[in-house]
């Protein structure tokens, strides 16, 4: 028996999304495509408004910045009660893994975020610093807590803030800040990484450019 | 490498550093061959199987743990002396952070021992609403311990079920006093406010749900092949070894001693529960698990009975010059407006003396030592916290056993750092 084998007729559709896309390809070049499907002429604004809706432009440094902004690697380091409401934000009710921050690191070398959740003793102050010398760059601190943050309400002899020996990103205030304020803290966090922080009360003020440099 | 045996230590950085590299008495391995070599881990500060910032020395021969040294200080935070500058009902914050797991419990010791100084009675009220909010503590202490054990023994899920859990207990916390954790809800001669409407169906909610979690925790742990072998026969310790390193709580009684405060010497009306206390036989790892699993079921027990049986009167004693007044006297009471200025500004004084007031927390006995010296600011308020009692039982329990039972050991001691260093 004899088989006969014949191309069907093609019905493309002049509107299909690949078909666009292959004429703007085309368009792109400056070369154009022959035949029926050849799309009409596309000038000035509106070929400029055609190209802004279809490329995607940005930097290469932004586009890290979003990458490394979804997916923090935190440092799985408790201190003291705070580390309870951290354990909260990673449970199931905040849930941080919505925003790629759940996965805690044991190694230091493999954190880029360590979150201090807890009270800053003096003998634990150099060992937090070699931690976080430990962390490769790119880095982010938070101090989550009063304790950490100013001392809290204890402020004697022991404890010691941890802007005192290692640079803070973000401070979450508390005793201890409930998962949502943490989560509060590591969504400014990446905000500050995308470089879109919120400028705060200098915003209000007019006062952007004028913070306090190291 | 031979042990350093006539080093005379004095000083803490040469114990620090030096560990008692002691011989083997029998062979580890039967029939094959030992390694003489001993190797001095560091384990910890920063470990996330040391459950907060422990420190462990550990010198092990192959995989056998020959000494173990703990080494604490790491969050101590000055707790005990911040308190002698502050007045009496002052302090109860402060110190409600010494064990973060267990507030409510740092709490009624240190308000039952200012309450003996004072001799102020606790209404029934406030005693019942007291037993229910340190059971409900008892059981979100319980609920961390097991989800952070079994993230050490391998099994993640089990964490999130617990921490779903105890969401629902730390809710209940913050409708009756308005915080999470820390709250300071008890106060000196009761507790700061009655629980407000709704809180009692709340919890009844959670005593429907929690025995049945429980069930689910017990099923998927007891199944599991990998936590029974890490639990099951693993560092033992007799009760009478137990007992001689001052040792209480549920590793005590998962050695077969029954020694419960809430039984032994009832306080704040915990005579009026019916309740078991659950024991072990062996006293291994896995009575160890076992025993705090069962004291969920026996707290929510007493929190049901609690409930039913919340008597009505007074939460906090009528004693002005001890609890503040009540808001609306202060609009038409002169007398209670100097009790508040008074109570606010200075605080109560309390007659000199000493007192040690013991409790049962959910690591052993919690108790504080108040000394007064007269005047409205303690002298002196020392906890004798059972973390840091239990802790020196850890070498006695992992000596001459494998590493990775150490770790279930440390997990299953549940200490608690903040407890520890104070």
């Amino acid at each position: 028996m004899e088989v006969k084998r014949e191309r069907l007729p093609r019905a493309v559709d002049p509107s299909g999304l690949r078909v666009r896309d292959l004429n703007a390809h085309q368009l792109l070049r400056g070369s154009e495509l022959e035949g029926p499907n050849r799309p009409a002429h596309l000038e000035g604004e509106e070929l400029e408004r055609y190209v802004h809706e279809r490329v995607l432009t940005t930097t290469l440094d932004s586009a890290v910045a979003w990458a490394r902004s979804n997916s923090f690697f935190p440092l799985a380091f408790g201190l003291a009660c705070c580390a309870m409401e951290q354990f909260h934000a990673a449970g199931p009710r905040m849930d941080i893994a919505r925003f790629g921050f759940e996965a805690f690191r044991a190694s230091p070398r493999q954190a880029d975020l360590i979150i201090l959740a807890g009270r800053v003793s003096i003998k634990m102050a150099p060992i937090i610093r070699r931690l976080y010398d430990q962390m490769l760059e790119p880095k982010w601190a938070i101090s989550m807590g009063a304790c950490c943050s100013s001392m809290g309400v204890f402020n004697n002899y022991a404890l010691v803030p941890a802007d005192k020996f290692m640079p803070i990103d973000v401070h979450v205030p508390g005793c201890p800040p409930r998962p949502e304020a943490l989560m509060h803290g590591v969504l400014k966090l990446r905000a500050l990484v995308q470089d879109k922080a919120e400028p705060g009360w200098r915003g209000r003020y007019d006062a952007v450019g004028t913070e306090e440099r190291p | 490498m031979s042990p350093p045996e006539d080093r005379t230590l004095s000083d803490y950085r040469s114990r620090e550093q030096s560990v008692t590299l002691s011989r083997l008495d029998e062979p580890l391995v039967q029939g094959g061959e030992t390694s003489e070599e001993l190797l001095t881990l560091n384990f910890g500060p920063h470990h996330p199987a040391t459950h907060g910032v422990l420190r462990l020395l550990v010198t092990l021969q192959g995989e056998v743990v020959r000494d173990i040294k703990p080494i604490i200080g790491y969050v101590h935070t000055g707790i005990e002396k911040t308190a002698e500058d502050k007045a009496y009902w002052k302090v109860i914050p402060v110190v409600e952070r010494m064990d973060y797991l267990a507030y409510y419990f740092n709490a009624m010791a240190y308000c039952s021992a200012v309450e003996k100084l004072v001799e102020v009675e606790v209404p029934p009220r406030g005693q019942y609403l007291r037993v229910i909010h340190l059971e409900l503590n008892r059981i979100a202490s319980h609920l961390i311990w097991l989800g952070t054990s079994a993230l050490d023994l391998g099994a993640v899920s089990i964490f999130l079920y617990c921490l779903r859990e105890r969401e629902l207990i730390l809710d209940l916390f913050e409708m009756s006093s308005g915080q999470r954790m820390h709250t300071r809800y008890f106060q000196v001669g009761g507790v700061i406010e009655d629980i407000p409407r709704g809180f009692e169906e709340k919890v009844r909610e959670f005593l429907k749900v929690m025995p049945e979690r429980a069930d689910e925790y017990g099923a998927i742990l007891n199944s599991n092949e990998i936590v029974l072998q890490r639990l099951r026969g693993t560092c033992p310790l007799d009760a009478e070894t137990l007992l001689g390193l001052g040792v209480t709580g549920p590793l005590l009684r998962a050695a077969g001693n029954p020694w419960d405060l809430r039984k032994a010497d009832p306080y704040c009306s915990y005579d009026h529960f019916d309740f078991k206390i659950p024991i072990g036989t062996v006293g291994d790892n896995y009575d160890r698990f076992a025993v705090r699993l069962a004291e969920i079921y026996e707290s929510v027990k007493i929190i049901e009975q609690a409930l039913d049986g919340l008597p009505e009167g007074p939460y906090i004693t009528e004693d002005r010059k001890v609890a503040l007044p009540p808001r609306h006297e202060l609009a038409t009471s002169m007398e209670a407006l100097i009790h508040h200025f008074k109570l606010v500004t200075e605080g109560f004084r309390v007659p000199p003396g000493e007192v040690y007031a013991p409790i049962e927390s959910p690591r052993g006995e919690l108790a504080c030592y108040v000394r007064s010296d007269g005047s409205s600011k303690p002298a002196r308020v020392h906890m004798r916290d059972p973390s840091f009692v239990n802790l020196q039982a850890v070498s006695h329990m992992v000596k001459g056993s494998y590493i990775a039972d150490m770790i279930a050991t440390v997990a299953m001691l549940d200490p608690i750092l903040g407890g520890i260093d104070r």
